[in-house]
């Protein structure tokens, strides 16, 4: 059995673990055993462990490793201890408040996810009708698609001279660029989403003669939300991507005036601190989207 | 007996807007056929031959390029409830249970003059009459290709309709499945006594099943090449008929049809 067993497992294990050749054989085994057999609590703890645990350490370690390296060399970027310990200081208080330049890194997280969240709300207001609308008419797809082709690939913070001359200030110019920068994912592949609804499930409203709003409501938004997640995860990561430049422009309170401001003071380690927390919770950000997009895709 | 659908000389022609075959394809040509009330007519030929294309006109998804086709003495001028088609692919919907897709029908056929509870009878109904009672809350992912296919039909059966269309039903499923399904389309039939249209190509299939099998001869502008009436009677039980002489007799005749006259050009 054991034969037969390490033969079959041997090529599986190549497909699933090509980073850990040097598994104990029973590791191996229990990849083909484990629905037949009684568990080996031991070996799965262990492959557990050698598949999932050990390589992103390994990652991180070789980062901090290169980070620390560097920092040697360079003596003005504070190296991984120095930026730990500036973190824990920093997330002692993360809601202090000592006047409007300088208040804690909870508020300016709070302030930056309050500005994409009104500027995704904006684009996901306008993005996604019209999304529908270009799907569903050849007409207003030919008559948008020049125009998106053509500001889609314009870089964001080339929309903020725009947003502040007619709104006349930071705040609403930062949440403009936000929403124009997010809003193409979400047009583009709501639209994809609707061209692609199967012919079949059309035929069905046909052959049972739904009403217009059904067949809205059971077939062609159920199909298209696969899709329109997908452009909702695109236009959150771009608008995630795009707040930290628009705040260090624009100012008030926000991660990217907060880089900018501890730039002025020279404190790189909270420089690099911000580059983590704009990274995490981005990964959040992204994350809770997946999530959301699994519960609503089907087959 | 009363004629349920008619259709006269209707012929189909399609555009082809690519490719080399650029210009009019004629699908269809000539036919005639008229089907009688609480019959069972099969549609057989070769792959291409526009088997298909004709149970589209019936269910009013494609409108014919000429003639035209009645049904209870009304043009068909689009696809409607009376008509119900269960597709080859099931075409369930993957968002809704299986009662909820066959209530989709249910609702929009019976909602305006019956009460909820009354649809969700009826719905019950058609499940149960096709063996899935146990099933009803579950979503067309979790279920097999076979019982797929039988909440299609129970989709179909369950708004009454005058006249049931599928299009090669069994065609996905394997042989044993195929077989329960049939099976159980001829027990709904007769409860029921529906008209019922079908497309196939599966020659046991259509004798099995059907009053009247329609042969069509090769596409390019394809059509009726004969009608073979299959006179067994009802009840009809599988393994008893595959020895029946009738039964052996419209079986060489569908493959002589099918092999001999209808020789199918290498694909």
């Amino acid at each position: 059995m054991d034969k037969e067993n390490d033969m079959t497992a041997a090529p599986l294990k190549a497909v699933t673990a090509p980073a850990a050749p040097a598994a104990p054989k029973a590791a191996r085994l229990r990849s083909v055993t484990a629905r037949t057999e009684r568990p080996l609590p031991g070996s799965e703890l262990l492959r557990f462990l050698v598949l999932k645990v050990l390589p992103p350490i390994f990652g991180l370690a070789l980062f901090m490793g290169l980070w620390a390296l560097v920092s040697m060399k360079t003596p003005t970027l504070p190296g991984p201890i120095l930026t730990l310990e500036a973190a824990i200081k920093l997330f002692a208080h993360p809601f202090y408040q000592n006047g409007p330049n300088d208040q804690g890194i909870g508020w300016n997280i709070l302030y930056s996810l309050q500005r994409v969240g009104i500027g995704f709300g904006i684009a996901a207001a306008v993005g996604i009708p019209v999304g529908f609308l270009i799907g569903r008419f050849a007409f207003l797809n030919g008559m948008f698609s020049p125009i998106i082709s053509l500001l889609r690939p314009v870089s964001p913070l080339a929309w903020l001279p725009i947003g502040l001359l007619v709104f006349k200030a930071a705040n609403p110019a930062a949440i403009w660029v936000i929403a124009v920068s997010a809003v193409w994912p979400m047009i583009l592949n709501t639209a994809q989403g609707v061209q692609r609804v199967p012919q079949d499930y059309l035929n069905v409203a046909r052959v049972l003669n739904l009403s217009e709003w059904k067949v809205f409501t059971k077939i062609l938004f159920p199909s298209v939300l696969p899709y329109l997640l997908t452009g909702v995860r695109l236009s959150i990561g771009v608008a995630w991507l795009v707040i930290v430049a628009a705040e260090m422009l624009t100012g008030g309170v926000g991660l990217g005036f907060w880089v900018w401001d501890e730039w002025n003071n020279l404190k790189v380690e909270h420089i690099i601190i911000a580059i983590f927390v704009v990274g995490i919770v981005g990964l959040l950000l992204e994350q809770a989207l997946v999530l959301i997009a699994k519960r609503f895709s089907y087959e | 007996m009363t004629k349920m659908v008619q259709i006269e000389n209707v012929g189909m022609t399609f555009d082809v807007k690519k490719g080399p075959a650029k210009g009019k394809f004629v699908a269809l040509r000539d036919i005639n056929l008229s089907i009688g009330k609480g019959e069972f007519v099969s549609l057989i030929g070769h792959s291409g031959c526009g088997k298909s294309t004709l149970l589209n006109l019936i269910a009013g998804l494609t409108l014919p390029t000429s003639g035209v086709l009645l049904c209870g003495g009304r043009e068909i001028a689009g696809p409607g409830p009376e008509r119900a088609v269960v597709f080859q692919n099931h075409s369930l919907l993957p968002w809704l249970t299986c009662f909820d897709n066959v209530f989709l029908g249910v609702e929009r056929v019976f909602g305006a003059k019956e009460g909820k509870a009354r649809l969700k009878e009826r719905t019950q109904a058609a499940l149960a009459m096709v063996g899935l009672t146990h099933a009803e809350l579950k979503f067309p992912g979790e279920i097999s290709g076979g019982m797929k296919q039988r909440v299609g039909i129970a989709r179909a059966l369950a708004m009454e309709p005058k006249i049931l269309l599928l299009d090669e039903p069994f065609g996905a499923l394997d042989a044993l499945t195929r077989a329960t399904l049939q099976d159980e389309l001829i027990k709904v039939q007769t409860q029921t006594g529906a008209t019922v249209v079908m497309v196939t190509h599966d020659v046991d299939e259509a004798v099995l099943l059907s009053d009247r099998i329609v042969m069509m001869t090769n596409g390019p502008a394809a059509t009726i090449g004969e009608i073979l009436e299959v006179d067994l009677p009802w009840p009809r039980e599988r393994v008893q008929l595959a020895h029946d002489p009738k039964f052996v007799a419209c079986r060489a005749a569908l493959l002589e049809f099918l092999y001999q006259k209808q020789i199918r050009k290498a694909a």
